[in-house]
């Protein structure tokens, strides 16, 4: 059984990853303020017959992201999917936009994937196999006003994912995007049933996205099916980005 | 540590880790045309060496590493 971490696993899209993936694999449910979340997704998952544990990670510190993955070393040997799924966003138009306000979202969202990626790589390189997939967003690929930090961070993922593709496939090692659209979670409960019709109005499925509409696909892409799939980009957005 | 056990170490990560045959692994021989290990296994080596002896290797001081020799030389002075 491999053991795969997902990062930001105790809520949205992050959570379904986690119930998922326990389907078939070994899920470490990481987390940061939520504990009881991840406690209850753990406890969700072994009712269903699956084999899941917590750990608290905070990808924008390096030295939290060395000590979760030891923990979890010492247990289970190494990390053998890596799900990048955690993010924060600070929206606000450039001209607001505060320095910090930047730097959290770059720090968390790119930096923090780069320290988790490193650290996951040791490992996977020495087991000559490794999955590692990124959860961008399609504003990483078409921008979106009030979130210019947020789609650099996302878009940073991009060239992230496909230089570790070059560097490491060589060693089984693949390393993928998804792009998700608009999907029903807490980072998108902003939006009123009035931007909810006009958004559904811009896509070819006419619904708001779920979150196992994303978690199917990292299904997918953590299988040995598709081994030969790396340093893609797919976007699950309901045909937002045709 | 003496360098011959410095030698035996190295040997036994090149056939453990990187799976080259034993008798390949000379002070002579060179990483690239000798034992085919490419610049990412080279890093892998060398990331293991770090682990088995707690120690840094910078980049700087591998750019004159080409063979088995020079290696056991470098490791045999940090440790």
């Amino acid at each position: 059984m491999k053991t795969v971490l997902v990062t930001g696993g105790s809520r949205g899209i992050g959570k379904s990853i986690s119930t998922t993936l326990a389907k078939s694999h070994h899920v470490v449910v990481g987390y940061v303020n939520s504990q009881d979340k991840a406690e209850e997704v753990v406890n969700e998952i072994a009712e269903s017959g699956g084999s899941a544990n917590s750990v608290e990670i905070n990808i924008s510190s390096k030295e939290s992201v060395d000590r979760a993955f030891a923990s979890i070393e010492e247990v289970y040997g190494s990390v053998d999917i890596l799900i990048n799924n955690a993010g924060i966003t600070k929206d606000n138009i450039l001209p607001r936009m505060k320095e910090d306000e930047w730097l959290d979202v770059i720090q968390t969202n790119l930096t923090g994937s780069f320290y988790t990626s490193q650290r996951a790589i040791k490992q996977m390189m020495k087991n000559k196999w490794g999955r590692i997939i990124f959860i961008s967003s399609v504003v990483g690929i078409s921008g979106n006003q009030g979130q210019s930090n947020y789609a650099a961070s996302k878009a940073g993922l991009i060239g992230l994912a496909k230089s570790i593709s070059k560097e490491l496939g060589s060693r089984n090692i693949t390393s993928n995007v998804i792009a998700p659209g608009y999907i029903e979670t807490d980072m998108t409960s902003f939006l009123d049933d009035g931007n909810k019709e006009n958004i559904i109005e811009q896509l070819s499925i006419k619904r708001i996205g779920k979150p196992e509409d994303i978690s199917n696909v990292v299904a997918f892409l953590c299988n040995d099916e598709s081994e030969y799939i790396t340093g893609q980009v797919i976007p699950v957005d309901g045909g937002l980005t045709t | 540590m003496e360098i011959n056990e410095v030698f035996e170490k190295v040997k036994g990560l090149f056939v453990e880790d990187l799976g080259i045959d034993e008798s390949k692994v000379t002070m002579e021989a060179k990483l690239e045309e000798d034992l085919e290990i490419d610049s990412l296994g080279i890093v892998e080596v060398v990331m293991a060496f770090e682990d088995e002896f707690e120690i840094e290797i910078d980049d700087d001081e591998l750019a004159d590493v080409s063979t088995v020799g020079q290696a056991v030389n470098l490791l045999h002075s940090k440790i």
